[in-house]
């Protein structure tokens, strides 16, 4: 049985209080860091596991980290992207849902190591249940010393805020997240500078993924070493998987690094209903290209899935069978764009509602020749030509589609 | 400074307001705590945040129209958001809608004559494993069916 630092520990019968998580050992890390650790010792451990962001861009952890300017005078903050918009994603839910003090222990090792004494936990308006959860969990840790003026009685003082976003998937985007915490439109804003030195209110800041945090711990608890062992190289740890779609067992799942694609359907989510078979997967998140049936005996890591032409992303695996339609898949991708991007520059907004408007005509039994085509330049001139990362996000799901599925889409 | 908002909800405020640097930035939060209150944003309620953020009028109505979860209308008495995004849709998002309407005689976009009902189409809610998927008021209802809505609809009056 393959080991499961994140998961193993959680209550299936909801959230640990403080009590339960102090019980199974929480806070240890943090108390030990924090007592016996210099904040450069806790930031090589990090640097040293490899752990790679999970919150879609992979970059490592250590490094970003490394990035904030020593000679600023400060403050420094951090910003826990707990956003989580990436449609095929709900992960960070799974973690806030049951153990919302195994974040807060991540943001104490993070906040030691960078020197940070504020954190902002940007969380999308909709969770609004796991806010309050998570607003109960900080006053639980404040009440008992674990937050606060002197954190597990150190002298490191922290304080955690929770900030609700209000309905916009381009605030997962960590520029965007930053204006948006700033209370301005949540519109990216060019780098560099990157948030490492200009970040929330001018000040160098670190963001960081709720699953990247969550994941300190037990790096912290084991050892760098031990949590690269885990998965490849360059790529350490366990991945919390999202799967959803035609499989039989949806759900999240933790599984190590460089898990074979296939068997994360086949085995893991349980495979497809009986008598259906496999069409696409699209392996993580909306906005990585989807993949072919033929095209998924491919490792779970950074490094595969880009050589595979697509990407690793947050991990939202969403499973097709023959029974969907891609007409129906890409007039849903298709609508999410068009609706989510910010606007601000031509390229991403004139292509998505281009695309947007071909796809609906096309499903009112108005398309015209060359549809697909028109499809396929709009989204080509807006790859690598935006202001963020978004314009890419778009483009990339919509020409995979497009490319790998253009026999099915012209009928 | 005007006095629309009773006391209770400015003390509240109040406190939101020292976790920030500076005052704009706690718009969010407070256009949240106002849209609780009074179940949507009204003109008032725009000039009153202005004044405690510190900002002018336009500005914060310039953040609260990019933000899709701010309502400057009433809505009805139960906000409905189902998720029709990719993997809700693979589960069966359509049938819900379709369900809605007919039984419901509910429409995305629209409120109900009686004032009972808003629903609206969202993006991914982040519950993609157990779709389709539905937030009435702030519960996520899951794994949802005809008869499960049916079970929840009654409960809301
Ligand atoms: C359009 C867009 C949406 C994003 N949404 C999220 C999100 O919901 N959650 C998240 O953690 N990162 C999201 N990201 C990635 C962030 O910009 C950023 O890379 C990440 O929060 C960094 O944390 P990590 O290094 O721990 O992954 C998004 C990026 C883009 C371009
Ligand atoms: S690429 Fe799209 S989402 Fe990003 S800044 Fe440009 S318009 Fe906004
Ligand atoms: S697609 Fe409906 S919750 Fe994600």
């Amino acid at each position: 049985m393959a080991e499961r630092p994140l998961t193993s520990t959680f209550d299936p019968a909801g959230p640990r209080s403080l009590e339960a998580y102090v019980r199974g050992g929480g806070y240890a890390a943090a108390r030990r860091a924090l007592a016996e650790m210099t904040p450069a010792a806790v930031a090589g451990e990090v640097k040293a596991a490899e752990l790679r962001g999970r919150g879609g861009a992979g970059f490592p952890a250590g490094v970003k980290w490394s990035f904030i300017p020593r000679t600023d005078p400060g403050p420094f903050y951090l910003c826990v992207n707990a956003d989580e918009g990436e449609p095929g994603t709900f992960k960070d839910r799974h973690i806030l849902a049951h153990d919302p003090h195994l974040l807060l222990e991540g943001i104490i090792l993070c906040a030691y190591a960078v020197g940070v004494h504020t954190a902002y936990i940007y969380i999308r308006g909709e969770y609004e249940e796991p806010a309050r959860r998570l607003e109960k969990a900080i006053a639980e840790a404040a009440g008992a010393g674990v937050l606060g003026a002197s954190v597990l009685g150190s002298g490191f003082s922290l304080d955690v805020i929770v900030h609700r976003g209000a309905g916009a998937y381009i605030c997962g985007e960590e520029t965007a997240l930053l204006e948006s915490l700033e209370g301005f439109r949540g519109k990216p804003r060019l780098k560099p500078p990157f948030p490492a030195a200009v970040g929330l209110f001018g000040k160098p800041t670190v963001i960081n993924n709720v699953e990247t945090l969550a994941h300190l711990p037990a790096v912290i608890r084991n050892g760098a070493s031990w949590f690269l062992g885990l998965g490849k190289p360059k790529d350490g740890g366990t991945r919390l998987v999202s799967v959803s779609g035609s499989v039989v067992r949806p759900g999240v799942y933790e599984l190590p690094i460089g898990t074979p694609l296939r068997d994360v359907v086949f085995v893991h989510a349980g495979g497809l209903a009986p008598g259906r078979t496999l069409k696409a997967v699209i392996p993580g998140g909306m906005s990585s290209a989807v993949l072919g049936p033929g095209e998924i005996d491919v490792p779970m890591d950074s490094a595969s899935l880009a050589a595979a032409g697509s990407m690793i992303g947050s991990a939202g695996v969403i499973v097709i069978d023959d029974a969907v339609s891609m007409k129906t898949v890409l007039d849903r991708i298709s609508r999410f764009y068009a609706h989510e991007s910010c606007g601000q520059c031509t390229p991403c907004r004139v292509g998505t509602s281009w695309i947007r408007r071909i796809v609906l005509r096309r499903g009112a039994g108005e398309g015209r020749a060359g549809d697909l085509d028109r499809i396929v330049r709009l989204a080509g001139a807006m790859k690598g030509r935006t202001l963020c990362p978004f314009g890419d996000a778009a483009a990339v799901p919509i020409l995979a589609l497009v490319t790998k599925f253009r026999a099915e889409l012209e009928q | 400074m005007t006095n629309a908002f009773p006391s209770g909800l400015r003390t509240r405020i109040e406190a939101i307001l020292a976790r920030y640097p500076n005052r704009r930035a706690a718009l969010l939060p407070v256009l949240h705590l106002v849209q609780r209150e009074r179940g949507f944003i009204g003109p008032e309620d725009e000039a009153e945040a202005a004044v405690l953020c510190g900002l002018r009028p336009v500005e914060v109505r310039e953040v609260l129209t990019f933000y899709t979860m701010f309502r400057r209308e009433p809505a009805g008495r139960h906000l409905l958001r189902v998720c029709t995004n990719l993997s809700c849709s693979i589960r069966g998002s359509a049938g819900i809608l379709d369900h809605l309407r007919r039984a419901f005689g509910l429409q995305p976009g629209r409120t109900t004559p009686d004032g009972r009902f808003t629903l609206v189409e969202v993006e991914c809610l982040g519950a993609c494993d157990k779709g389709p998927c539905l937030l009435a008021g702030d519960t996520l209802h899951e794994n949802l069916t005809p008869a499960a809505l049916d079970a929840i609809l009654r409960e809301l009056e």
